[in-house]
């Protein structure tokens, strides 16, 4: 099947060798931090997670967010969603590459990783999160390879894929769950001290990936003959809406615990984020503009006539996704590092070699799905014409 | 269950020594951070024991010579790199700017409401925002660092000292994000060229481990106090917190004293008399 990547139009090969020279750019960036250490990020003392991390918790959820699809098709046999269902898999697959990746660029000991399996440690979080992240990607490979692969053949996919299927979607759960857990239970960080936080990381999760998913439905729309229908655009459009509600929801109650108490261990990072705290304030304009994007999403799509709407609805559906990107990228992970456990402010904005060595990972995961999904929209052409 | 993790810490170790063949130099390595400190241990008579480790500290004691002395005495003496150091440009050519945000440090000093962010009080005693205290790695009785690494590379020993395999450490920092008290330090950059006069008996650390205070574990194991004990003129007591006799739990038992966000759980081995 793999053939089909090889033959494609011009801009098909322009689009590959552009991402080539991202990858290949950011290779470069991340062999003078792989020599020279992650002095080269803007990663302090104080801040010892950053950009890559926080990269990795929203494309995590942009994983999990592919299970909206399967839930319906699978669980509900909602048939409409039978043309995009492999495209949530591949969307899946490709965000948990970059997440793989991201993890490694952040490793201190690149070279070391293996410990993770030679010293198994069922007490720390990160043994699970490793475990459920591989198990996830594995099982969206195989699942969506063996029903593309059969429905190139004009035959029904294997029985065994169907376990598979129903295992991948606790796993789709459990690895946004397990991600927060990596935060939420250290107890002396109040910004992610929180039983809300894996609630919210699935909401943003759910708006995110299938936000992300109608917005391809857009460029396959435009750059293959293929359809995968207006009428699953419109439906998970829905799914975003209530997603981004809830997520706005949970985002506003824990506002409300935080500011109601008044502890300040918790308060002091959320003041930060919103207001500034102690005249350091490089993050608000970004808190703000994401939350008025999931709003302002929100409100679009929750109006029937302004969701039906062809030119608007990937409008709202990028302003939720960036939105969603702007409150877990950037404020999520430098906003539960400030202030400092001691109460000292060192803010965080990530290097330009450090943005460079992460828009080279998005590359390489753009470059997975460009490759997934050209197999998968034409063998949906062919099938379908 | 401390007994049983450890044990299978040195099995694994064990077992890591036979596996040479794969990166000689770098397990050579690892046995020397603090495999060789067990075994010393074991065989030195004069090794000082204890069932669980505690100090505590006299803060009044503590004016700003004495503290500048005390962590001079512990950084030297560990190799911790000290960013202000001017570079020796022939011996490292090439070395880039530092950015002081990622320094490395084991214990130094923090004014009051920053060493007891949680003990903020706006009619403090005048006194006390001038005082040093002396801030460290709490060896905490639940260390969260040590459920959060994901190698055990961070492991809490049974005599209570929390302490690290440089060798082993990912650089994946968890542990920093787990510790409530800011203890942990991550090798940024490669320390070398910021180290004035390296200290043979010490390992030096390379780019991209985690570090912080080991109590002077390999000191204890020769019989010696802990470097900060010897820098500080009286000021800092360390000892058995198990034994009753202990100077410590004297100290303990006559005087009021604090730890750094009780609340949390985590029970730090550090205590200050204030
Ligand atoms: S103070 Fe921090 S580094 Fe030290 S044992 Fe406690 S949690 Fe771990
Ligand atoms: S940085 Fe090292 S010591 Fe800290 S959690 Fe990771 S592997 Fe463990």
């Amino acid at each position: 099947m793999l053939e089909i990547a090889t033959k494609g139009t011009k801009n098909y090969w322009l689009w590959i060798a552009f991402l080539l020279i991202v990858i290949g750019a950011g290779t470069v960036a991340y062999l003078d931090q792989f020599f020279n250490g992650l002095m080269i990020t803007g990663m302090s003392r104080d801040v010892s997670w950053g950009f890559y991390i926080a990269n990795f918790t929203f494309l995590v959820g942009v994983a999990a967010g592919g299970v909206m699809v399967v839930i319906p098709y699978y669980l509900h046999d909602y048939e409409k969603f039978h043309r995009i269902t492999i495209l949530g898999e591949f969307l899946a697959v490709a965000s948990l590459v970059m997440c793989l990746l991201f993890i490694i660029v952040d490793l201190g000991q690149p070279v070391r990783m293996l410990n993770v399996l030679l010293y198994p440690s069922p007490k720390s979080m990160l043994f699970y999160d490793m475990l459920v992240l591989n198990g996830y990607l594995f099982l969206n490979i195989v699942i969506g390879w063996k029903v593309l692969e059969a429905e190139r053949n004009q035959v029904k996919p294997p029985a065994w894929t169907k376990p598979l299927i129903y295992l991948s979607i606790p796993f789709a759960i459990g690895i946004h769950t397990v991600t927060a857990y990596l935060y939420c239970g250290l107890p002396g960080r109040g910004y992610w001290l929180t039983a809300i936080l894996a609630p919210r990381f699935l909401a943003s999760a759910f708006a995110a990936g299938p936000a992300f998913l109608i917005i391809l439905c857009y460029i396959i729309r435009k750059f293959t003959k293929f359809d995968p229908g207006w009428e699953a655009m419109q439906t998970l459009s829905k799914i975003v809406c209530y997603a981004v509600i809830a997520n706005l929801f949970f985002f506003l109650c824990e506002v409300f615990v935080v500011y109601y108490s008044g502890i300040p261990g918790h308060q002091t990072h959320l003041q930060y984020l919103l207001f500034g705290y102690h005249g350091y304030n490089a993050l608000v304009p970004w808190m703000w503009s994401g939350f008025i994007l999931m709003a302002v999403g929100a409100v679009f799509l929750v109006i029937p006539k302004l969701r039906n709407n062809y030119i608007l609805l990937p409008v709202a559906c990028a302003m939720i996704f960036f939105g969603a990107w702007i409150d877990k990228g950037m404020g999520m992970i430098a906003g539960g590092f400030v202030p400092s456990p001691l109460h000292h402010v060192t803010e965080y904005m990530p290097t330009l070699q450090e943005i460079i060595i992460t828009l080279g990972v998005y590359a390489a995961g753009f470059l997975v799905l460009t490759i997934l999904y050209k197999l998968a929209t034409q063998v949906k052409e062919e099938v379908g014409g | 269950m401390m007994e049983k993790s450890r044990r299978s810490f040195l099995k694994v170790a064990g077992i890591a020594a036979i596996g040479l063949g794969a990166a000689p130099a770098m397990n050579f390595a690892a046995s020397d951070s603090q495999g060789s400190a067990a075994a010393v241990k074991a065989k030195n008579p004069d090794a000082l024991h204890a069932e669980r480790w505690g100090m505590v500290i006299l803060v009044k004691k503590i004016n700003d010579k004495i503290a500048k002395q005390i962590t001079h005495a512990c950084h030297t003496q560990h190799n911790v790199p000290d960013f202000t150091h001017e570079v020796d440009t022939q011996k490292f050519p090439d070395t880039r700017p530092v950015n002081h945000n990622q320094e490395i440090k084991w214990i130094w000093k923090e004014k009051f409401h920053y060493a007891f962010p949680d003990k903020e009080d706006e009619f403090l005693n005048e006194k006390f925002h001038h005082l040093p205290f002396m801030v460290l790695c709490n060896h905490c009785k639940n260390a969260p660092c040590v459920q959060a690494c994901p190698t055990r590379a961070t492991f809490s020993r049974e005599d209570g000292i929390v302490i690290m395999d440089y060798h082993r450490c990912i650089g994946c920092r968890f542990c920093m994000a787990a510790c409530p008290y800011g203890s942990r330090s991550f090798n940024f950059r490669d320390p070398q060229p910021f180290i004035a006069e390296t200290d043979p008996d010490f390992p030096t650390r390379s780019k991209g481990v985690v570090e912080k205070c080991n109590l002077c574990a390999e000191r204890l194991a020769k019989g010696e106090q802990p470097h900060c004990v010897e820098a500080a003129e009286g000021a800092i007591v360390v000892g058995d917190l198990e034994d009753p006799a202990s100077e410590i739990r004297k100290l303990l038992r006559e005087n009021y004293s604090i730890r750094r966000k009780q609340s949390l759980g985590t029970e730090p081995s550090v205590y200050y008399i204030v």
